[in-house]
């Protein structure tokens, strides 16, 4: 057999391959406490994983692109009827106990369907958006795309899961920016959302409303469009008072400790403060493998979920944290490229659609532990 | 999706710059954190995981004159819990106080100690048996922040003969930690609370080290010892004092249990302080770690107050042997001379006014010179040299002679001398011109509004003794500080060593001689004011000084409620015997 006849990207194969071991690295690392928990076994099976992953990579990779095609629509409907069924049968794990993120049989806990989503839902919405012949222009053109992509949003927020949910809007974003969708009219899908974050401060959501105003006068949506988008800003930044008080404690506590890591140190603020202090005392060159005095006597919370980063922080210090993003770069980077080549527009869309879903992931989970972003318990991809 | 392929290139580039721009931001985060804020970020790290054990420094070792030991450091251990929270801390103590004995009290001391330094180690008994030590090394595993250090306790090898000088040592106390003076202290660390260890607890406590210990999450000592180099305590330097030993044992064995009073003896040509001794003593030993309610109860019900100091703290009529500052007085002003006798002779008692002043003998003493009055501690002579003197001039004389002030010896516990600032004390006390100069006469005995401490009666003898200079009592070996207080000529000194030989051979205390060694001195027997059985209880006192043509040591006795002078002066002169290593004269021994 040659390359030719079985052609595949080297790079993207090597990158993929080094992340992988750099996170089974990890993996082990953060299994190595003083006090050993069950933990310390769950590189073998992140190993295991990696091993059936390369054969169900490979098996893609075999695919014609067009069974995927012809696969998109059942697998989505699999996946949305997942989130229903999960609605009354779900489990909470972890921190997240009162979720109901699982499905589980028995006391086995399965899978997050929410994780198959990722996956079924870029390839629906690459799907659609291959369809259009022009890039939508008015937000009535986009029902479709919104409905793909909301439906299983708003099962996965009523579990509720914050972070998967920010990383469906992060792709759905990405991929109709990748379909040519201008950025002004993105600028407005998103401006209620914006509406809803700002209205915590009024004067500066009047200064985002003014923005908007002469965003829409400049772009010239059809005239009902443009009324609706104004009103919807307006309900957003009413309404999002009312809202903030349906959260839930531990999800108003998330976002406040996001915003003052010391309000409770204690309790909420503890677990960002304690991979601030372990990523920080790693120094230029971190305390030596398996080393972290962090998160070897436990300071360090879901050293191997969550938090996993902050233990590379601590042990392989500023180096292995550059080392680890420029690995990430050079694949986004390359699946950019791949995007770009590829011959059909579906491809292209789900390729894009793939990658935006990884680096929302990344941004978000390093971000957290940067406090440059809200706790969401998001995992970091081969990690 | 369209499109043309340039527009997928353009899209291309902008994506891939996002990418590479988060990515860079990220980056900067974390270059942020790790590089610039890296000080910052260790440090919390190592607060998080080390514990840090005091380790208390060994106190200095106090030496007297002959190197011999006064106070030393035996091994003793502390008992410590390591907590997370208050609450902890509480379930902790809960569950100690079913294996050894916790008190109530103990355990809220011990939680205060904890709401001041969460992160010490929070010391529940700071100076624990051997027996509990044992018991608790025993159920270890059960309490895992557990710390059992050994420390250095403070032992007194003499214990009660050398507490109302050396003092004692205590945990520092909430009260203590407040002031200015104690910010370098922690809770839990030994501070000197009496004596020598309070007037040199900067330079006796020495530096305390540090032990590090590893912590978990939890608070669960993992490690404990090479977590961090531990920082090894600096030893105090050892003290030395001019303290004998051997007298001070001495002093003590004569007081034994039946005599309340104290005894000071001083070397007269520095000051050196030989003995200090208050009587009935405490333990010193039974003060370290805290002291026993029962034993302190007792001290402080005990009617003979061993807790106060008589030769530092109490201050007595000092009575005839103050005479010795009229004389002085008299002396310098001319207004009497040794062989020069006083107009009216000892008949018992003299009128003065309308009032009858008593000789303290009532059968008279006839005509005395100076020297004789001396000798027989005449009043009715001394009544009428102070009447010569006056009032002001005999005040002011005395405040010039150190009796209104402290001796100013190196210890926290002595009080300044009661005695007039001038003629205006008097106005303020009676009222200006409600008093008569009657007062003078009361004055000049050495009663009336003049109380002064043992210590302050050796410093003036001490002037005496020597070339007029008062030396300032010092417990620790340094320079001799001495102040010229007498304005008399080298013949007039003689004459008042004459005079005071006279008390000896002939005179008030001419049981005391001893054989071989000339003694001088003076006895005095002052009015308490407390009367038993309508006979008023009088204060005995001696102070003198050996040998009296070059004395090297002065010695200051007062026995309370002893009765005569001649008691106090009995005991002066076994301590001078022992001091000079010669013999009384009823000894036998063939000596000089």
């Amino acid at each position: 057999m040659s390359i030719r006849r079985f052609p595949l990207d080297w790079p993207l194969l090597v990158v993929g391959l080094l992340l992988s071991a750099y996170g089974i690295s990890i993996v082990y690392s953060a299994g190595q406490t003083d006090i050993a928990t069950g933990v310390a076994k769950l590189w073998r099976s992140q190993l295991l994983w990696f091993l059936v992953s390369i054969a169900a990579c490979f098996a893609v990779s075999r695919f014609s692109v067009r069974l995927l095609d012809w696969l998109t629509w059942p697998m989505y409907w699999l996946s949305v009827a997942l989130l229903v069924v999960l609605l009354f049968v779900g489990k909470g794990a972890g921190t997240a106990a009162s979720t109901k993120s699982w499905l589980a049989i028995g006391g086995l806990r399965i899978g997050q369907p929410s994780e198959l989503a990722k996956i079924t839902v870029v390839l629906a919405l690459a799907k659609v958006l291959a369809t259009f012949k022009e890039p939508p222009r008015s937000l009535l053109e986009l029902w479709k795309p919104a409905l793909i992509v909301g439906i299983p949003w708003a099962l996965i927020m009523k579990q509720p899961d914050l972070g998967t949910g920010i990383v469906f809007v992060g792709f759905a974003f990405a991929m109709l920016f990748w379909a040519g969708v201008s950025w002004p009219l993105l600028v407005l899908v998103a401006s209620p959302v914006v509406s809803l974050i700002l209205a915590f401060n009024t004067s500066i959501w009047g200064a985002w409303f003014l923005l908007l105003i002469a965003l829409v006068l400049w772009y010239k949506p059809y005239m009902y469009e443009g009324i609706f988008l104004v009103v919807m800003n307006v309900i957003f930044g009413v309404v999002s008072p009312i809202i903030w008080e349906k959260l839930a404690p531990y999800q108003q506590k998330r976002l406040l400790v996001f915003i003052d890591p010391n309000i409770d140190r204690r309790a909420a603020g503890y677990h960002v403060n304690q991979a601030q202090i372990a990523i920080g005392s790693g120094g230029w060159f971190g305390k030596g493998f398996t080393e972290g005095t962090q998160k070897r006597l436990a300071f360090l919370p879901a050293q191997h979920t969550d938090f996993i980063w902050a233990v590379v922080g601590e042990e392989l210090g500023f180096l292995g944290v550059t080392i680890g993003l420029a690995l990430f770069a050079v694949l986004f980077l390359r699946i950019v490229k791949i995007s770009e080549r590829a011959n059909d527009s579906y491809s292209s869309l789900v390729a894009f659609g793939l990658l935006a879903s990884w680096f929302v992931h990344v941004l978000e989970n390093m971000g957290m532990t940067l406090r440059l972003m809200p706790i969401t318990g998001i995992p970091l991809p081969f990690f | 999706m369209s499109f043309h392929p340039n527009d997928i290139v353009r899209r291309g580039r902008a994506a891939s710059l996002i990418v590479v721009g988060a990515l860079l931001f990220l980056a900067g985060g974390f270059f942020r954190s790790q590089v610039l804020n890296h000080q910052k970020y260790a440090l919390q790290s190592e607060t998080n995981r080390l514990r840090e054990l005091p380790l208390p420094a060994p106190r200095g070792v106090i030496y007297d004159r002959n190197n011999k030991v006064i106070a030393d450091n035996v091994i003793g251990y502390s008992v410590s819990v390591l907590a997370q929270k208050e609450d902890s801390l509480r379930a902790v103590l809960q569950r100690l106080s079913g294996t050894i004995n916790i008190t109530a009290p103990q355990i809220e001391q011990s939680v205060r100690r904890y709401r001041r330094a969460p992160n010490r180690p929070t010391v529940i008994i700071p100076d624990a048996s051997f027996d509990v030590v044992s018991v608790l090394e025993e159920h270890r595993s059960q309490f895992p922040g557990l710390i059992i250090q050994s420390a250095p306790r403070r032992f007194y090898p003499d214990g009660p003969v050398v507490a109302p000088f050396v003092g004692y040592t205590g945990e520092v106390s909430e009260a203590e930690l407040t002031q200015a003076a104690f910010t370098e202290y922690k809770a839990g660390q030994q501070v000197g609370k009496q004596g020598l260890e309070k007037e040199y607890e900067s330079v006796l406590r020495g530096k305390e080290g540090s032990q590090f210990v590893e912590v978990d999450a939890r608070g669960r000592v993992v490690k404990n010892a090479g977590a961090r180099q531990d920082l090894i305590p600096v030893a105090a330097p050892p003290l030395y004092t001019n303290i004998d030993m051997e007298l001070q044992r001495f002093v003590a064995g004569i007081f034994g249990d039946s005599l309340i009073g104290g005894a000071v003896a001083i070397d007269p040509n520095t000051g050196g302080v030989l003995a200090l001794y208050s009587a009935p003593s405490w333990d010193a030993n039974r003060f370290i770690g805290g002291i026993p309610a029962q034993y302190w109860d007792s001290l402080r019900l005990d009617p003979r107050r061993p807790l106060y100091n008589k030769a530092l703290q109490g201050t007595y009529p000092p009575g005839s042997t103050w005479k010795l500052a009229t004389t002085v007085l008299g002396l310098e002003t001319g207004a009497a001379r040794m062989n020069e006798k006083q107009p009216i002779p000892c008949t018992g008692g003299m009128q003065y006014g309308s009032r009858y002043f008593r000789c303290w003998d009532k059968r008279g003493h006839g005509f005395l010179d100076l020297k004789g009055a001396i000798a027989k501690s005449c009043d009715v002579y001394f009544y009428q040299l102070g009447l010569k003197l006056g009032l002001a001039r005999l005040v002011a004389g005395g405040v010039d002679l150190g009796f209104q002030s402290r001796a100013g010896i190196d210890l926290p516990e002595e009080k300044r001398a009661r005695f007039p600032t001038g003629t205006e004390y008097f106005d303020r006390k009676y009222g200006k011109n409600k008093w008569t100069r009657s007062l003078v006469l009361s004055m000049a005995i050495g009663q009336g509004d003049n109380s002064q401490t043992i210590l302050n009666m050796a410093k003036f003898y001490s002037a005496l003794a020597t070339d007029g200079k008062a030396a300032r009592p010092q417990i620790m070996r340094g320079k001799p500080d001495r102040t010229q207080i007498l304005k008399l000529s080298a013949d007039q000194m003689n004459q008042i060593r004459e005079a005071l030989v006279g008390v000896v051979t002939s005179g008030t205390a001419a049981q005391s001689a001893i054989k071989g060694v000339q003694l001088a001195g003076k006895t005095g027997t002052a009015q308490s004011g407390k009367v038993v059985e309508g006979k008023e209880q009088n204060h005995a006192w001696f102070v003198g000084f050996a040998p009296a043509e070059k004395p090297s040591i002065v010695v200051a006795v007062m026995i309370e409620f002893g009765g005569h002078g001649t008691r106090a002066a009995a005991i002066a002169s076994k301590i001078i015997q022992k001091y000079l290593h010669v013999v009384p004269v009823v000894d036998l021994s063939v000596e000089g």
